[in-house]
């Protein structure tokens, strides 16, 4: 089995299929061959002799590749020759957004080929090391910190020096998805005051964890920014103008901005607008890192830096490209992972009864199979819940032959207990009964963290059988009153111990 | 109702109210009012040990009852051996005081087994006490009915006292904790009880005096019954064994008030056995095995097939990157298992919590149901380490926040977070709930060896690609980790 790595061919792009690192674990653990192109990673810094080094033959073209490998390993969605180029049974795998790309899905079922688009993995806990859009977005958001860093003036962080004080410099973080989060994290680590907004109220907790200010909205309803795919949504019109004017309070404080917002398969929404970037103050940094979905300010322009009235906005699309080194680290490993699910070298194999292989399938064998049908995600659990109640519930109320036969058993026994017409040990077994009943109802309550008590407590109270040997003491029998003694003396020892040891034990609990 | 009875004319014309007419001795009365006193303040007391708040008050309730019913039994019951109880209560008093107050809390389900112990061997001596010679009055028509209450009672007590010394030598680990499995053991214990059936109806059948020999010969198999038993109980069952014992020991001395005519006995014994029973009932749905396979002995004989093969690479983790962990991490998860205790790693661990406390860390312990050897283990012996016990949570508890948490220390754990019980149908321990570790961020898992737990089960999550492993003596490890956040 072949895994083929072309030099990327998009213009600017740097990022490299694999590494030499993850070359090596594609031929030592997977029992791959891997074929490289000459040059492949000079951009991301991975020479060839490094992957000559890690097992990996090297092509000087890419249409050897093209013609050897059976599976081709890309970032960027293949261009019209490349696709010219796939054959039979082949199998890409790359970024193809395939909700916006129908017309090069086609081409590749034309080629009768089958391609993997890597943001298609769906978002469930098992993919998560296949999941690439997590890892170039944890990137982008780094880099985007980064940028902004180059182009502000100031510090980050506040210092107070002989030469005077220093303000720490105060951002603003639009949309706490993976970017959104990286971002505040790397932020922080400079010693900036960072704030950050999501209409996802419950990534407030998140936010708080990277040491970053939730911005709460003022808002009358209960509307919620989440859909079941742990993405945002669009918001009603109210929504977003309170929004809004959150954002133009802030841009007249805040220092840097960075916007993540996205709404998967949508433009993504313009929440920093003109107005809000003049109120800014001079030399005030934008990045937004939505340019490639047309951006969320304004004045973004994609793929520059530019300075709009005295602020500087930056829309480059290729952040991860731009640490090229770890994007292709961290883009590797995740194609590692899915060439594992997928069987490896011996057992590779497109299996689409595998939630994860079926959503990251959009050609297969010729037919586009895009879009997959719906997985479940985040909502699951709650759907699930229900699924597994009510089946059982249904089996509580069965009354199996177990049930019947232990019944059957009571009421011999029950009849036998009759039978005695021992009016003593009737009254005896109607007190029994009761004990056990007011028993059960009492330890059902019980903490889990006194069970070690309550057991050495109520093995001090069975101790009570302390009495029978106080009854049989005072025989006339000395066999029989012996026997009484000793029952005392162990009795004891077990109602001393217990009780004391129970003592103990409660006085080590503390709040 | 009653005068519809055919039985009526038959029977000795004994109504509780007609015998209340017949004036009891003010002694006996007022001994049977204390033992109902006695009775509510065990329920109290056990009720009371529902909740930390009311636990020190639940004991000190049973105690005040003990006092009560031993002191209402010798006013108002005894009738003689005065001078001889004494010479048997004090010295077991002391006793009982030195060893509760010289355990370790290491120690603590062997010394509790040794007292369950205790108990069925005072049933048995009560039993064949009073086979020997009534302390009560026994009308002739009911002679029957008090053999065979004495029969059970010996039963009971024999198995109760073996199987406990077998519980008791296996905790202390002076035997093997393994399972033993006979062949056709089931069969062996069939065959053994109906022995005892058998011997029984002897025992019913003859005059009391020659009757002491089946009694004895009953004795003797129900006490290899014990053993058997318990034998067959493998090492993670533990807990059942020991609430199950419990359990015993209260039924013991619930038959022990039957024979004795005694409520009390039969009140609070009833309330041990019913208590113990729950106890065993909760242990198994924590493991999600059933009460009888767990009893039955043997672990995973009902497996459907061949549980998946376990195998990987793990990665290794030195004490300074798991130091480093715990640094970047802001909430952090505990999972002790038994391999805490038997480290004694308790106490450094405390002093790591607080380390981490005092940096504003969220640190928290997670304790499955059947950690340890005892129910409840795990709790107490985080206590004595001074661990408050408002961040020591149940599984259920926080299994859900699992995922939201930065790190994980599994310290001297391996069955109770096998993400096989959830994932492989065929594993032996398939369906258990455990505690799941491996959706956090990070998981380091502290072990001695690659040895599998007492389920001898492997364990996938070790081969996880978020699970690091940190090999040495637990107790080494965490103060090394220790000395690494105080630097």
């Amino acid at each position: 089995m072949k895994v083929g790595i072309t030099k990327e061919i998009y213009p600017g792009e740097c990022r490299v299929a694999a590494t030499p690192e993850t070359a090596r674990r594609l031929i030592g653990k997977l029992g791959f061959e891997v074929l490289v192109e000459s040059g492949a990673g000079d951009a991301a810094s991975f020479h060839d002799e490094s992957y000559r080094e890690a097992g990996c033959t090297l092509c000087d073209e890419a249409t050897e590749i093209w013609t050897d490998a059976d599976i081709v390993l890309k970032v960027r969605s293949p261009q019209d020759h490349e696709i010219e180029q796939l054959r039979a049974g082949q199998t890409l795998i790359c970024f193809l957004a395939p909700g916006q790309n129908e017309a090069l899905l086609q081409k590749i079922a034309d080629r009768k080929a089958t391609a993997l688009a890597i943001e298609a993995v769906p978002r469930i806990s098992r993919a998560q090391k296949l999941d690439a859009l997590s890892s170039m977005a944890n990137i982008a958001g780094y880099r985007a910190v980064v940028e902004a860093a180059g182009l502000f003036g100031r510090f980050f962080t506040g210092q107070i020096t002989a030469a005077g004080k220093v303000p720490p410099a105060k951002v603003l973080v639009i949309g706490a998805g993976v970017a959104g989060l990286a971002a505040i994290g790397t932020a922080r680590g400079l010693g900036a005051i960072v704030r950050a907004f999501d209409v996802r109220p419950e990534v407030a907790d998140q936010v708080k964890s990277m040491g970053a200010e939730f911005l709460m909205l003022e808002f009358e309803g209960d509307e919620q920014g989440g859909t079941s795919g742990g993405y945002a949504k669009t918001m009603s019109k109210e929504f977003i103008d309170a929004e809004m004017a959150l954002f133009a309070a802030q841009a007249k404080e805040v220092d840097i901005i960075i916007t993540t917002a996205l709404i998967p398969g949508k433009p993504a929404p313009k929440l920093i607008t003109r107005e809000m970037v003049r109120s800014m103050r001079p030399g005030s940094v934008i990045v937004d890192l939505a340019a490639e979905q047309g951006g969320n300010c304004e004045a973004t322009i994609p793929d520059k830096v530019t300075k709009y009235e005295g602020v500087h906005i930056v829309g480059y699309r290729d952040l991860t490209s731009r640490l090229a080194h770890t994007s292709s680290q961290l883009y590797g490993t995740n194609l590692y992972h899915l060439l594992d699910e997928m069987g490896g070298a011996e057992k590779f194999n497109v299996e689409m009864t595998d939630d994860v292989i079926r959503g990251a399938t959009v050609v297969k064998d010729g037919q586009v199979t895009w879009p997959p049908p719906p997985v479940s995600v985040s909502a699951a659990p709650k759907e699930k819940v229900v699924e597994s109640v009510a089946p059982s519930a249904v089996v509580e109320k069965k009354i199996g032959t177990l049930d019947i036969v232990l019944m059957v058993i009571a009421a011999v026994l029950l009849v036998g207990v009759a039978l005695t017409r021992d009016q003593g040990f009737i009254t005896d077994f109607t007190v029994f009964l009761l004990a056990c009943l007011i028993g059960w109802q009492v330890i059902w309550n019980v903490t889990a963290s006194l069970h070690a008590p309550l057991m050495s407590v109520t093995n001090a109270i069975s101790g009570i059988i302390i009495v029978g040997g106080m009854v049989q003491i005072g025989a006339t029998n000395p066999v029989a009153a012996w026997l009484g003694a000793l029952a005392i003396f162990v009795a004891t020892i077990n109602i001393a111990g217990g009780f004391l040891i129970t003592h103990r034990m409660l006085s080590l609990f503390r709040k | 109702m009653i005068v519809c009875s055919p039985y009526m004319k038959d029977m000795p014309f004994s109504h509780p109210l007609v015998i209340a007419s017949e004036m009891l001795p003010l002694n006996q009365s007022l001994a049977t009012v204390a033992y109902i006193v006695a009775a509510v303040l065990f329920i109290f007391s056990l009720a009371g040990l529902s909740h930390q708040t009311s636990a020190k008050r639940g004991n000190l309730l049973g105690i005040i009852g003990m006092v009560l019913a031993v002191g209402a039994t010798v006013f108002g019951v005894m009738n003689g051996g005065y001078l001889w109880m004494s010479v048997a209560i004090v010295p077991a008093i002391l006793i009982g005081a030195r060893l509760a107050a010289r355990l370790s809390m290491d120690h603590l389900p062997q010394l509790v087994a040794m007292l369950h112990s205790f108990v069925g061997l005072a049933a048995v001596f009560v039993g064949i006490s009073s086979h020997i010679e009534p302390g009560i009055a026994v009308p002739d028509g009911e002679m029957l009915i008090h053999k065979i209450e004495i029969y059970v009672g010996v039963f009971i007590g024999a198995l109760t006292f073996t199987g406990s010394i077998v519980a008791f030598l296996k905790l202390a680990e002076l035997v093997g904790g393994r399972a033993l499995t006979l062949p056709g053991r089931h069969v062996l214990n069939v065959v053994l009880m109906l022995t005892c059936v058998a011997l029984g109806i002897w025992y019913c059948r003859v005059q009391a005096d020659d009757a002491l020999v089946p009694l004895l010969i009953m004795t003797t198999i129900s006490s290899l019954i014990g053993v058997h038993l318990v034998m067959a109980i493998g090492g993670a069952d533990m807990p059942v064994v020991v609430s199950m014992l419990n359990s015993y020991s209260g039924w013991a001395a619930a038959a022990a008030g039957f024979m004795l005519q005694n409520h009390l006995l039969i009140v609070t014994g009833a309330l041990v056995g019913s208590s113990g029973a729950i106890l065993s009932y909760i242990m198994c749905a924590a493991m999600n095995r059933s009460f009888f396979s767990v009893i039955m002995g043997g672990f995973g004989s009902g497996a459907g097939g061949p549980a998946a093969v376990v195998e990987g690479t793990t990665k290794e983790f030195s004490v300074d990157e798991t130091v480093a962990m715990l640094d970047e991490a802001q909430s952090i998860v505990i999972v002790p298992g038994y391999g805490m205790a038997v480290a004694q790693a308790q106490h450094s661990l405390a002093e790591v919590v607080k380390t981490l406390l005092k940096r504003n860390k969220e640190v928290r312990f997670a304790i499955h149901p059947v950690a340890g050897r005892l129910p409840g283990h795990m709790n107490v012996l985080l206590a004595e380490a001074n661990v408050p016990y408002d961040i020591v949570l149940e599984m259920d508890e926080i299994n859900e926040d699992m995922s939201d948490t930065d790190a994980i220390l599994v310290i001297g754990a391996n069955d109770i977070v096998n993400p096989a019980a959830l994932d492989d149908p065929n594993s032996p321990i398939a369906g258990m709930p455990v505690i799941e570790v491996w959706t956090a961020k990070t998981c380091v898992v502290m072990k001695r060896g690659m040895s599998t737990g007492y389920a001898g089960v492997g364990n996938p999550l070790f081969f996880k690609d978020n699970t690091y492993m940190l090999f040495g003596d637990a107790k080494e490890n965490v103060d090394a980790i220790l000395r690494g956040l105080q630097r």
